[in-house]
């Protein structure tokens, strides 16, 4: 009985951890990741060539960022790449999101549309960097292209199935208001499909992101990607590394930036 | 004019191959400014009629005619008040309201006051900047029947409105509406499977039987509501005149015929 009575140990593992403890725990992470990094590195094992140690990382961004590599500053081909991608995504967004939509609420337009959007899908966006350069040029528009076909797909299947599920009452409520089919578009689908389709944004940023290296790594002369490229061909794997990190970080950021939207909406609404 | 007409109603529901009758040969009409409140048991297509009249279905046979004119989709003429409310959660009472005010490309100035007197009418001062969520069912039905009381049209369709509302709350909305309707009689269709709501609210009560769905009997009510005064009476003592428990007793005789009841 005694025994029964002592749940303590119970609760404490029960207890759902605060914010500032995962954060800690985040932090473990990162220290444990780059610090083991480090030792490996710091210990001969492995040469510097084949994987340079965090800190000749760090060095070499410092570096990127004094003196011009591949024509330009780290921060310009930051910003050249980050242009190409904004470009690319809010092109996917606003083309991918009204038909979404629309797919969502027209049946017919779903199956003629569905089964040649299936397809396209499993097509990777790295596929279509000859095309892409072909139609497009190597200059803005082929990039912008890849990272299109990457940030699309999510784009238009989030906001499909965020549009299946606004309750037909709420349309219907809108049609006997005397809504139009644009109105009930905008004032109706989109908000009652936003919680779907920033979550499908969120996949959409990182596919597009994800093929922006990519086709940097083909076809420009500017770009994170692009100095990976230089970087392989002067045979510097620091450098290499350097813009993996950066990309990765950026990438972290947009992800970041994209999960405080979700929560503002869901706190306005009261509802996700 | 808003005198609503059913003329030989007969509605078909694919099941299968094969094809349900919902509703077969239904007639009657609603005058201009009546209520009229429909009755049956679940499955006799109540729900299916008041959507034709909406506009958000249409006959298989037959026509549906709202001020002598065929209905040819929804409009904002005919509003209706659905059971789950339909706010838009991302729009606060105020906003809701004045949706249908935008789509009728009523000026902004007019839309505020309009916006203002509703709320009024509904007892929902002080609430206009909150959003659905913030407010109780009986509250958010305020605002539902609000909303499509703002738009003016000519016809008020009701589908079970109270039904997803607790007994007190339920009980008050009825005696509100009696309130509203009275100070702003449209022509309403209100659909419920309560009996004594049925009786409370109408001016004449059609009770359907089902599968298919046809009109078993219409029932005036308006002689014993004038006669013995209801409108001037709280809702308990209306249950208790002798008018309301006839009628009452009259509805259930029908219903029971159809649900199959002690009697078989």
């Amino acid at each position: 009985m005694a025994l029964s009575l002592d749940t303590r140990p119970a609760t404490r593992w029960a207890a759902t951890p605060s914010s500032g403890e995962l954060a800690c725990l985040s932090l473990v992470g990162a220290v444990i990741f780059f610090g083991g990094w480090q030792l490996i590195a710091m210990s001969g094992l492995v040469s510097q060539y084949v994987l340079p140690s965090p800190l000749a990382v760090l060095e070499q961004i410092y570096q990127l960022e004094a003196e011009p590599f591949a024509g330009f500053l780290l921060h310009q081909h930051l910003l050249s790449s980050l242009e190409r991608f904004l470009l690319g995504f809010l092109l996917a967004a606003a083309l991918g999101i009204p038909l979404g939509l629309i797919m969502g609420r027209y049946r017919l337009l779903d199956e003629i549309v569905t089964p040649l959007f299936e397809a396209y899908r499993y097509v990777a966006p790295l596929a279509w960097v000859p095309f892409a350069a072909l139609w497009f040029g190597t200059g803005i528009g082929g990039p912008v292209m890849v990272i299109f076909t990457g940030a699309f797909a999510p784009c238009v299947v989030n906001a499909y199935r965020g549009a299946q599920f606004v309750e037909r009452y709420l349309i219907e409520a809108a049609q006997t208001l005397g809504a139009s089919n644009l109105r009930i578009m905008r004032e109706v689908l989109l908000p009652g499909a936003l919680p779907s389709i920033v979550a499908g944004l969120r996949v959409s940023a990182g596919l597009g992101w994800q093929s922006l290296i990519g086709a940097e790594l083909i076809v420009v002369s500017s770009g994170l990607g692009y100095v990976m490229v230089q970087g392989q061909s002067n045979l510097a794997p620091d450098i290499v590394m350097s813009a993996m990190l950066v990309i990765g970080v950026v990438g972290l950021c947009i992800d970041v930036a994209l999960r405080a939207a979700e929560r503002w909406l869901s706190r306005r609404w009261g509802r996700v | 004019m808003s005198r609503i007409r059913f003329e030989n109603v007969s509605k078909l529901f694919p099941r299968g191959n094969a094809a349900i009758a919902a509703l077969e040969d239904v007639s009657f009409e609603v005058e201009d400014q009546e209520f009229v409140t429909i009755v049956g048991p679940s499955g006799c297509g109540k729900t299916t009629l008041m959507r034709m009249v909406a506009g958000l279905e249409t006959p298989t046979l037959g026509s549906v005619l709202v001020g002598d004119r065929p209905v040819r989709g929804p409009g904002p003429d005919r509003a209706v008040v659905f059971q789950q409310f339909a706010l838009f959660p991302w729009k606060t009472v105020g906003e809701n309201i004045a949706f249908g005010l935008r789509s009728k490309r009523v000026p902004r100035r007019k839309q505020v006051e309009l916006v203002a007197h509703y709320l009024k009418l509904m007892k929902l001062e002080g609430t206009e900047d909150s959003y659905p969520h913030q407010l109780s069912g009986g509250m958010q039905q305020r605002v539902a029947i609000a909303r499509s009381y703002a738009i003016e049209p000519e016809v008020l369709l009701m589908d079970e409105p109270f039904g997803a509302l607790d007994a007190q709350t339920r009980t008050i909305m009825q005696e509100e509406l009696i309130r509203i309707t009275a100070a702003n009689p449209r022509t309403v269709l209100f659909i419920t499977h309560s009996v004594e709501e049925a009786v409370y609210l109408a001016d004449r009560i059609v009770v359907l039987s089902r599968h298919p769905g046809r009109v078993r009997e219409i029932i005036a009510v308006n002689a014993a509501r004038e006669r013995d005064g209801w409108a001037a009476r709280a809702i308990e003592e209306v249950m208790e005149t002798p008018s309301f428990t006839h009628l009452r007793a009259q509805v259930w005789k029908l219903l029971r015929e159809q649900i199959g009841g002690v009697n078989e």
